[in-house]
């Protein structure tokens, strides 16, 4: 009997399950919420790079083709701490307080430059890979500049990039984990915390379970996203 | 009187002089075909024309209109330009269809456009869409394809995504079709399906420009040729001018070269 009780404590210990659930629940919020908040603010900000990094004008083409060097050429998570530690340290003035929301505002920031620096280039590619047949048959009919992007580019630029996009989508699910570095609570660390707090490690390994379910879910829509643009080829 | 006037064309590109002067002008229902070597300047003379390149030089007309003249200050505003190029429709080599609408969307879609801009539109919405709807069903079956209205253009043959976009131009009631050798990239029964309509076309009087290297074609359907040399007009004349009675060595070897092939 007393074995028994022995041999379900340290197996099924649910008390320490419960805990440890509720734990990695709530830092899987914090990394859905980068995980969103980064898509939405990338998707327009990338664009709006891609569109910099094709002007006509030679100075905010460079400006854009720069800043798309830097952010890619550097590691995400030394963007993360320069964001977050540098107007501190160079400014002598730290913007961002001493507070979770600092934080969280300094990563955002980081995030949504770095993923909008990468979303630039798929755009581009996307745009500068539709014929010019496509444009000059729209201004041959009498389109405007914008009816023939809104109405005949747009369509084919996003089955074009969805590929490459759902690529840069499921980096994201596991790049949420690095904001750890400026102690944003997200899903690995709070599994990490079980190590130092409890001495256990399955619920760090555990954390991958989160990772897979979710970039699982979002290759199936993406799979399903890119079927529904089936009906046309470009 | 002329419909179209083209009055002393040129257009360089970065020094290269591809057209050098280029005079002619176009009589109501009039099929003027444009023949010659490749790399002559044939196609740079249609986008000119089409307002898809900037001449440096020269004055377009229409209807005595002035639409282009380099000399004076021409509008950039856009407005301006798509009203210019409406008065001409153009076909390309590579159909450019939109592929991810149908047939009958890719031949509604400028046209919905259009009207939509228009005063009055809202309030007569369907009614609108429903003449666009019927007029771009009429084409089709003008064009034959009246069974493939819903199929996307990916689904089609060559030549019906030709005929489609034959459809599409004439869709805005262009005063002057062009073609862009319309049937390069055809093989030879395709070729013919275009070539037929574009000949019903010429019967029912629609004035068009066609460049082309189907020579029996051009013989057969066009009223006027032109024979372009290095950005020149070397010879223009009816169909029996040029092809029996060329003046100039250069046309009389370049019709003989296909005559012998």
């Amino acid at each position: 009997m007393e074995e028994m009780q022995i041999f379900l404590s340290l197996s099924l210990d649910f008390a320490e399950i419960n805990e440890v659930l509720r734990s990695l629940n709530e830092g899987f919020v914090k990394s859905l919420e980068i995980f969103v908040l980064t898509l939405l603010g990338a998707f327009p900000l990338g664009l709006i790079i891609a569109f910099g990094s094709m002007s006509k004008i030679a100075i905010i083409r460079w400006f854009n083709k720069f800043m798309v060097w830097v952010i890619r050429g550097t590691p995400l998570m030394l963007q993360l701490i320069i964001i977050y530690y540098g107007p501190g340290i160079i400014l002598n003035n730290n913007w961002w307080g001493s507070g979770s929301t600092g934080r969280f505002i300094a990563a955002m920031i980081a995030f949504i430059l770095n993923y909008a620096c990468y979303f630039s280039e798929i755009y581009r590619g996307g745009i500068e890979g539709i014929p010019k047949g496509q444009y000059e048959a729209g201004e041959v009919l009498g389109m405007t500049k914008s009816q023939i992007f809104f109405r005949v580019v747009l369509l084919q630029v996003i089955k074009r990039i969805i590929p490459p996009m759902g690529n840069e989508i499921i980096t994201l699910v596991k790049d949420t984990s690095l904001v750890r570095v400026i102690s944003v609570y997200e899903l690995m660390w709070n599994g990490q915390n079980f190590i130092k707090s409890e001495g256990i490690i399955w619920p760090m390994l555990f954390t991958g379970v989160y990772y897979l379910l979710f970039s699982g879910l979002l290759t199936l829509f993406l799979g399903w996203l890119e079927k529904k643009m089936d009906y046309f080829k470009v | 009187m002329a419909i179209l006037e083209v009055k002393n064309l040129k257009k360089n590109f970065g020094g290269l002089e591809v057209l050098k002067g280029i005079d002619f002008s176009l009589e109501k229902g009039d099929v003027m075909a444009v023949i010659g070597s490749s790399g002559n300047g044939k196609t740079t003379l249609l986008r000119c024309i089409n307002f898809l390149e900037t001449p440096d030089e020269g004055e377009i007309t229409m209807n005595g209109e002035i639409l282009f003249d380099a000399s004076a200050k021409n509008s950039t505003d856009e407005n301006d330009i798509r009203k210019k190029r409406l008065h001409f429709g153009l076909v390309f080599q590579n159909f450019n269809l939109f592929p991810q609408y149908t047939v009958l969307g890719n031949v509604m879609l400028a046209k919905e456009l259009l009207e939509k801009e228009k005063p009055g539109f809202a309030k007569n919405r369907k009614k609108i869409k429903a003449e666009i709807e019927a007029e771009a069903k009429a084409l089709l079956e003008e064009v034959g394809l009246s069974d493939k209205l819903d199929f996307y253009p990916h689904q089609l043959s060559g030549g019906q995504q030709q005929r489609v976009a034959i459809a599409r131009a004439l869709a805005l009631k262009p005063d002057i079709l062009c073609f862009d050798e319309p049937t390069s990239a055809l093989d030879p029964e395709l070729t013919a399906e275009v070539l037929k309509v574009i000949k019903s076309l010429a019967k029912s009087n629609m004035t068009m420009i066609v460049v082309t290297h189907e020579m029996t074609f051009a013989r057969e359907v066009a009223n006027r040729i032109i024979f372009m040399d290095e950005g020149r007009i070397l010879e223009e004349g009816s169909p029996e001018d040029i092809f029996e009675n060329p003046k100039h060595e250069r046309v009389r070897e370049f019709i003989g070269g296909i005559g012998t092939i």
